[in-house]
């Protein structure tokens, strides 16, 4: 049977090149980065030219990428780094009430180490009112958290202009972007959109997974999580993950050699699959933004009548993925919390799945998924 | 002198002729559980079983947490064992026995002496053997030891067999009897808390227990059934092995839905839940059915519905925990460390399958006369599940 993952907002299948490069490293460049001799030598340089890379297609310096071990550190760091770090200016933090767990429970956890937290709400489409983020913004407020993109319904938040008004309110405020679903979806510099920090994961742009990027601005004060042997500035001691940071390094490139066919792709995927969808199935419905104004590679649908859990589940008999609720998040009892933030009722909740696109998909898989949806919805609609 | 584990089993020893084969089952059981730990000996000696260890580390610790959860098992006693049956090999045992006792004591220990001598031939009686290496040790250790026959601190046990062993400490095993030396039963396992616990008090009782599961893609999730795996393999501790029999059951849960009155749905799915378990047990020499249910715990589990149940099973269906509230069944999930497992959220999101408004007081002949508007599907969906079932031994 042959596979049909339409699940990349979860994780990506890591590509060719990147394994090959991930082996060859393993095998040959095995030197601690910090070794005096030859190989420890070589095995920097990977980091370096990684880091230039990244530098290069962020608008940043190589001095301001750190390597961590994925999204979720990233974004701990981030913002526990800042909360520690600013203390003694403020302790006023703001975030919305859409983010991943990662920012969501990082911001709990300094809620009850006595931090002033500020959850912005979000209408039906998962925007903030940027005026109330306005009116927030005081001399106290050390950090704003805001995702680039939601991973659950694919809202794209109007970054350029929040972190303009940020700045234009306090420019001290450090502003912290997840942009775990926006890095290789949407091109945009961090100088350009006033962005301090900003976090990426590798397994979302088809790296293997334990990977992952901090860009700090170079005049970002952070305290380190993780002390050790002083690696990477002793922001983030331990020694790198030299195969997996070259892993990312290719899938980087693989990415930002054709970003504007990818986005062109995932949006035709995209709008095709979704259209279909909801002109060709009845009792759906779109949540979230409007196709034109969404993330290229993501999709949450509503289908009436069918428990999303059973539907995805109905759908993996036939080698299709989808998700019902972040993956990262699936095994809580609250997974809904998003769409639930979002203002759907639980009938919603319940019944939508997220169908998420990559560079493998094709026009013809999702021909076929459509079918087998077509016949799957009839079948779980009839216990009702 | 080498370290031993020495294994007491109780209630076999008593069974006659058959205690050859109670005993070999306990062997095997014992040699299985253990190869994760290293590789060990393993005898039978005069109604103990001897484990030596043959690797040079040994996490004594793990192996007794092991051999303690085996059924059939009283007590396991860690010690030290030579060769030699002589009363200086004693001597030489009970002082550096003692000698590590007196190490890690503060002040003084009040100590006595338990001979068992199942060596007739040893040419001193067990009381004598007692007495003299009692006063051996208070010459040794002079004012470190002080005898004290009613409430001691330590007793030092002395056995003499084919080799001569002491040891001071026995730790309390599982009890029970040794697993397949009562017949099979199969077990319905659902993945919840107590179908796990009434199968594990079954096999304590030396009863080779196989699982049913009903697993119903796609209301329920592959998760989901590696979660009653899991479960199995943790039963699986105590008795050695277990055969889990999965059940594809989506078609005849649909059926039901489709052709039976809803608030008669869970009633009629037990039944026929019964029905493809005894069909299973037929195939596998299994001569009874365990269920996890207790008095009034869910609607389908008042008397009435237990009634409506049982009537569809042929053979006697075992219930250990009939009369138990969810607290003490809660306990022993604990105890036996199911518990973490079955509240892992995998739960089928089969309430599509439950009824808003269950019947709580079924009438049987009412039930069964729902039950027949299956009848013209009902035999070839039996079938298909039957024959559809995999295997997974654990």
């Amino acid at each position: 049977m042959a596979e049909i993952y339409l699940d990349n907002a979860a994780t990506t299948i890591p590509l060719p090149q990147v394994i090959d490069k991930m082996v060859n490293v393993l095998q040959n460049t095995y030197g601690n980065p910090s070794s005096l001799h030859k190989k420890g030598l070589e095995a920097e340089r990977i980091i370096k030219e990684s880091s230039e890379f990244f530098a290069k297609q962020l608008g940043c310096t190589k001095e301001e990428i750190i390597y961590t071990s994925g999204g979720t550190e990233s974004n701990n760091l981030a913002i526990l780094g800042v909360a520690s770090a600013y203390a003694r200016t403020g302790k006023k933090i703001i975030t919305t009430t859409i983010e991943h767990a990662s920012v969501k429970m990082a911001f709990k956890f300094l809620e009850q180490q006595g931090y002033e937290v500020h959850y912005l709400p979000v209408n039906k489409e998962g925007y903030i009112d940027i005026s109330e983020l306005e009116n927030l913004i005081d001399e106290q407020t050390i950090l704003v958290s805001i995702m680039f993109v939601n991973n659950e319904i694919g809202t794209i938040n109007d970054i350029y202009k929040i972190g303009n008004i940020i700045k234009q309110k306090n420019p001290k405020t450090v502003f912290h972007v997840d942009a775990i679903q926006s890095f290789g979806k949407i091109p945009f510099s961090v100088r350009q959109l006033k962005i301090d920090l900003l976090s990426i994961s590798g397994h979302k742009f088809y790296a293997p997974k334990g990977v992952g990027v901090l860009y700090k601005n170079k005049t970002v004060k952070l305290h380190s999580l993780v002390h050790g042997g002083g690696q990477q500035n002793a922001i983030r001691s331990g020694t790198e993950n030299v195969a997996g940071i070259a892993a990312m390094h290719e899938a980087a490139k693989a990415v930002f050699a054709n970003l504007s066919q990818d986005i062109e792709h995932y949006n035709e995927l995209k709008t095709y699959f979704a259209n279909k969808v909801l002109t060709e199935i009845e009792g759906t419905r779109l949540n979230g933004p409007a196709l034109e104004s969404s993330a290229p590679h993501i999709v949450n649908i509503a289908f009436s009548g069918v428990k999303a859990e059973v539907l995805l589940h109905a759908l993996e008999a036939y080698g299709i993925y989808v998700s019902s609720g972040s993956a990262c998040s699936s095994h809580k009892a609250d997974k809904q919390y998003i769409l639930g933030a979002l203002g759907y009722e639980n009938e919603d909740t319940d019944n939508a799945i997220r169908f998420s696109f990559g560079k493998q998909n094709t026009i013809a898989e999702l021909d076929e998924a459509i079918e087998v949806l077509k016949k799957q919805i009839v079948m779980l609609r009839r216990l009702k | 002198m080498k370290n031993v584990f020495l294994i007491k089993y109780g209630e076999l020893a008593i069974k006659g002729k058959n205690r050859p084969i109670f005993e070999n089952r306990l062997v095997k059981t014992v040699k299985k559980n253990l190869k994760v730990l290293g590789n060990f000996n393993v005898h039978k000696e005069q109604g103990r079983l001897i484990v030596e260890p043959n690797d040079e580390f040994v996490d004594k610790d793990a192996v007794i947490e092991m051999l303690t959860r085996i059924f059939g098992i009283i007590g396991v006693a860690y010690g030290t064992k030579e060769e030699e049956v002589t009363l200086e090999a004693v001597e030489r045992l009970a002082y550096s026995h003692m000698k590590n006792l007196c190490e890690d004591a503060n002040g003084q220990l009040t100590f006595k002496i338990e001979t068992k001598r199942a060596d007739k031939r040893f040419p001193l009686k067990s009381m004598e053997v007692s007495s003299t290496i009692g006063g051996y040790l208070l010459d040794e250790f002079g004012d470190k030891l002080k005898v004290d026959v009613h409430n001691p601190d330590v007793t030092l046990m002395v056995e003499i067999r084919n080799g001569t062993y002491v040891y001071s400490k026995t730790y309390k095993g599982s009890g029970g009897m040794p697993y397949g030396t009562n017949g099979k039963a199969t077990l319905l396992l659902s993945g919840g808390i107590d179908s796990p616990v009434a199968g594990w008090l079954i096999a304590k009782r030396g009863v080779e227990v196989d699982a049913v599961y009903f697993h119903s893609p796609p209301y329920t999730s592959e998760r989901a059934k590696d979660k009653v795996i899991e479960l199995a393999k943790k039963v699986a501790v105590y008795t050695g092995s277990m055969r889990v029999h999965i059940v594809p059951f989506t078609d005849i849960q649909m059926a039901i839905h489709e052709k039976c009155p809803h608030q008669q749905l869970t009633i009629i799915m037990r039944r026929l839940m019964m029905d493809v378990t005894e069909a299973i047990a037929d195939k596998n020499n299994s001569m009874a059915l365990i269920t996890g249910e207790s008095i009034g715990q869910v609607a389908s589990q008042t008397i009435h519905g237990l009634v409506a149940t049982d009537d569809a099973a042929k053979r006697p269906v075992f219930r250990p925990l009939i009369g138990m509230d969810k607290e003490e069944i809660i306990q022993i999930a604990k105890k036996i460390d199911t518990f973490e497992t079955s509240i892992l959220p995998y739960e089928d999101c089969c309430t599509i399958f439950v009824p808003k408004h269950p019947e709580t007081k079924p009438k049987l002949d009412r039930i069964i006369e729902s039950q027949s508007k299956l009848d013209d599907v009902i035999e070839q969906l039996l079938q298909e599940a039957i024959d559809n079932t995999e295997v997974v031994e654990v």
